[in-house]
């Protein structure tokens, strides 16, 4: 267990298979009409930290910022094989932009401390900003490689890693820790059966309070109990609130985004007549043209 | 986005209702692993959670990455040069996400690193990675090597190898099969000798059809004594591969094409006995077979399943006079038809999944006691009486479900009819694939030769009077009536068959008999299975609808008492 490895994950609505009214009226993505899923970078991001772990020697620590249900995404990281679990969880953390998820996850970073690399997707399919990691490296003042398609070597002091570009890729070189956004490169492996068996069982503190008050349970003693025999099953999922990793509430949440959203427009995408370019000097100038024209090029 | 487990209702009902309470519980030791094994389930309801959760990500597995890879690796195959065989790139790619997913060791113990699933899960899986690619499933299911070396190797070696089959490291070949030995593995040749000196054995010979041939480990059936030329001069043995153990050419097949069916030469290989010198044929290789035969059975399911979806996916958009073909009489049938079959062999397949596991189950009690007196007469009476049971239902099941794996296939492409015929559709490969099923492992000939004496000791009456027990109405009532008449049909010619005292008859008429019994079985399970859920009442009464007319074809034959194909067939085939 050479390195330790943080990997920020989000659950996130599928936009591949929407079930219903996609956008609430305000605006806001109606999550109840998109299952929620593991955002799939994230998971090319877990799989290189997975990769890493085989073959250098790591600790893997999965986060995730999201509401209490959000331990699924945890729950999937750790069939795969992660060791640990967070859930960066509180209704101030609601409404976060960018800035404010960065923020909380950088404070997040900062709790777990002694850290060699952390990991990121490159982006979320319901946003696609590409924003949170790189801002996330800036909050930490750490080194960040963006877009990286595989990791060459590893050692105490510094990473090399292939990162993609237009038309190829560069092999870049960082010193420790730093953080990597990573693209969608690798094949995730599947969950693993055994993984599934043991830590299905993994909860949070919330989950445990849950199952006991079904149960009738009330005693806070038995809780205390539970929780250490779950923590020493290696089934406990670690729940921080935002005092718990000492964010500020004005940097947080809805309060600490500035992104406004100012107007939500439905675009339906429609096949439409189609034009045909003459396959000559003559036609091909007049598409330029046109095109110039349009604001599409130049 | 398709998960061939919860996208496939009939598979869910069966793990919902096949009541795998004993079952589990004979498995798991009464639960007494999960003190032990963080995995292992506490309960019934925690074991069925487990099964649930590993089959739907089984099923992503194959709906989701391994079915897309198919068509190339059935185009491409594997490549043998300079004696070494190399799987294909999208081949090795399913070998390393169904290792990741940590199911190569399914039925194995945990103890050896296994999940120490029941067969019937271990077959559901089957059947959803032949749905995905029929020839990976000869890759998947030769985990029963590794089950047979659990079974009958001694401590060292369930040590030695055990471990590395379950975490997928390792992969197996049973090599059974000669040139001259195909059917009758009684005139095995390979030669077995042993140095008098050091006790070493090494293994001479040839060895042909060996799928996965190329295999680290492999089961290899030998004749150890000297002089005998029949089944108690064979031994097993375990042998690993080694520049003696040559693979000479890879066969090119029909179907089936993403594995590797190898000829293999033995050159003085070093082996190790395995089990009991001379129980190599009577004892070990009829215990892999019958295994391997529940396996075929799935992966014809499988295939089964794959055909009938294409079909029905193709009739539903293919517009011919002015409407989708599947409104027309001649094709609805026929959709309907084949789906019954599907429906019908899965149920078959999963009685018979059950039975197996609990004769599993009871013999593990009964012969792993360490005190033979403390064994409780109840295990031993569950013994036999699923022993007896497994041994007509075995070769019933792989029959009927490779059987009409190749007619759904056929009926498959006849659905699209010209375009079924080019390679640009899944359709031809289906039934390229399905074609092997009802060969290997056992020939239907020879299923229905090992079916036969249960059919005529009426070795399942006892479950007839389970099931016509049960509260029908409606329209199961009228189904279970007819089947109540079958039933005594089927008792009648058994009794006219015996009684002409005329082993030819009794041989020739033994498939008739064997494939009405499978009539009337199937349409108890499937009357019972519409108890349960109604809307299976349809295809309860397609099947018994169906089965009427071929069981009636059937008992005409065996009680026609007619000599002409046992007197004449030489002059007919000579003419």
């Amino acid at each position: 267990m050479g390195y330790t490895i943080l990997v920020f994950v989000k659950q996130v609505p599928d936009t591949q298979n929407i079930t219903g009214e996609a956008m609430k009226p305000d605006g806001t993505v109606n999550r109840a009409a998109l299952p929620a899923i593991f955002n799939p970078e994230d998971l090319n991001a877990l799989e290189l930290g997975l990769q890493l772990k085989e073959r250098f020697g790591a600790k893997l620590i999965v986060g995730t910022m999201g509401p209490p249900n959000a331990a699924e995404v945890l729950r999937e990281s750790l069939y795969r094989g992660a060791d640990s679990t967070i859930l960066l969880t509180d209704r101030a953390f609601a409404g976060a932009d960018t800035l404010a998820t960065s923020y909380a996850l950088s404070k997040c970073a900062e709790k777990i401390g002694n850290f060699d690399l952390i990991l990121c997707g490159r982006q979320a399919i319901d946003g696609d900003t590409a924003q949170v990691g790189p801002q996330l490296a800036e909050k930490l003042a750490l080194p960040q490689i963006a877009y990286v398609e595989d990791v060459e070597s590893l050692s105490k002091k510094k990473i090399r890693a292939r990162r993609s570009i237009e038309g190829g890729y560069e092999v870049v070189e960082g010193p420790l820790p730093c953080l990597l956004t990573v693209v969608e490169a690798n094949e995730p492996r599947p969950a693993n059966a055994k993984n599934i068996m043991r830590r299905k069982k993994s909860m949070t503190r919330s989950e445990l309070r849950k199952a006991h008050a079904d149960a009738n349970y009330t005693d806070a003693e038995m809780l205390v109990d539970e929780e250490e025999k779950l923590k020493a099953k290696g089934l406990w999922i670690e729940e921080l609130s935002a005092a718990d990793v000492g964010a500020e509430e004005s940097r947080i949440g809805l309060k600490g985004s500035p992104t406004k959203v100012k107007q939500i427009e439905s675009v339906v995408l429609r096949g439409a007549d189609f034009k045909r370019i003459d396959p000559s000097e003559d036609g091909i100038n007049a598409l330029m043209h046109e095109l110039i024209e349009d604001h599409t090029l130049g | 986005m398709s998960n061939f487990f919860t996208d496939n209702e009939d598979l869910m009902f069966a793990l919902d209702n096949l009541e795998l309470e004993e079952v589990t519980a004979l498995k798991e030791d009464d639960y007494k692993y999960a003190a032990e094994f963080p995995h292992a389930p506490v309960d019934f309801n925690d074991a069925i959670d487990n099964y649930r959760r590993v089959l739907t990500e089984i099923g992503d597995v194959t709906g989701e990455r391994i079915e897309p890879r198919s068509r190339t690796v059935d185009a491409e195959g594997p490549h043998f040069e300079d004696g070494v065989v190399t799987y294909h790139p999208l081949t090795q790619a399913n070998l390393r996400d169904l290792r990741n997913a940590g199911v190569m060791g399914v039925m194995l113990p945990h103890k050896y690193g296994g999940l120490n699933f029941p067969n019937t899960i271990y077959t559901m899986m089957t059947e959803m990675v032949s749905r995905a690619d029929g020839s990976l499933q000869n890759l998947f299911g030769l985990q029963d090597i590794s089950e047979t070396i659990y079974e009958f190797g001694d401590e060292e070696q369930k040590d030695r190898y055990l471990p590395g089959f379950a975490s997928g490291e390792y992969d197996g070949s049973m090599d059974l099969t000669e040139p001259d030995s195909g059917s009758d593995l009684q005139s095995v040749r390979l030669k077995a000798t042993q140095d008098p000196k050091t006790g070493q054995w090494h293994l001479d010979g040839m060895k042909r059809f060996i799928t996965n041939g190329c295999a680290k480990v492999h089961l290899v059936l030998a004749r150890s004594e000297e002089g005998t030329s029949d089944g108690r001069g064979l031994s097993m043995f375990i042998c690993e591969s080694c520049p003696e153990l040559v693979v000479r050419r890879i066969e090119d097949k029909m179907g089936i094409h993403g594995v590797a069916t190898c000829e293999l030469q033995y050159n003085h290989v070093p082996a190790q006995l395995c089990g009991q010198r001379k129980r190599g044929l009577t004892k070990y290789v009829m215990s892999l077979m019958n295994g391997a035969r529940v396996a075929i059975a799935g992966q014809a399911l499988g295939i089964a399943e794959a055909a009938y979806r294409e079909a029905r996916k193709y009739a539903a958009e293919r517009e011919q006079f002015k409407q989708t073909i599947d409104k027309f009489p001649a094709i609805y049938d026929m959709l309907a038809r084949m789906k019954v079959k599907t429906v019908a062999a899965r149920t078959l397949l999963y009685h018979t999944t059950k039975v197996v596991d609990l004769r599993q189950g009871y013999t593990h009690i009964v012969e792993h006691a360490k005190d033979a007196a403390a064994i409780p007469q109840e295990a031993r009476a569950a013994q036999k009486k699923y022993s007896k049971l497994a041994a007509v239902l075995t070769p019933m099941s792989k029959a009927y479900c490779t059987e009409i794996a190749n007619q759904v296939a056929y009926d498959g492409i006849q659905i699209h009819g010209g375009t079924g015929f080019m390679r640009d559709f899944n359709a031809e490969r289906y039934y390229r694939d399905a074609r092997i099923t009802n060969i290997y492992e056992g020939t239907t000939q020879l299923q229905v030769v090992a079916a036969i004496g249960g059919v005529i000791q009426r070795v399942l009456e006892p479950t007839y009077d389970e099931l016509a027990a049960l509260p029908y109405d409606g329209a199961l009532d009228r189904m279970t009536s007819k089947l109540a008449d079958m039933r005594t049909k089927l008792g009648e010619a058994v009794e006219f068959v015996k009684a002409r005292k005329d082993s030819d008859y009794q041989n020739l008429m033994a498939r008739a008999l064997v494939e009405m019994e499978i009539y009337v079985l199937v349409g108890y399970l499937m009357t019972r299975d519409a108890l349960k859920d109604r809307r299976r009442e349809a295809l309860a009464e397609k099947f018994v609808i169906d089965a009427e007319p071929e069981f009636e074809a059937r008992r005409l034959l065996a009680m026609s008492g007619d000599n002409t194909t046992i007197d004449r067939h030489w002059e007919i085939t000579e003419y």
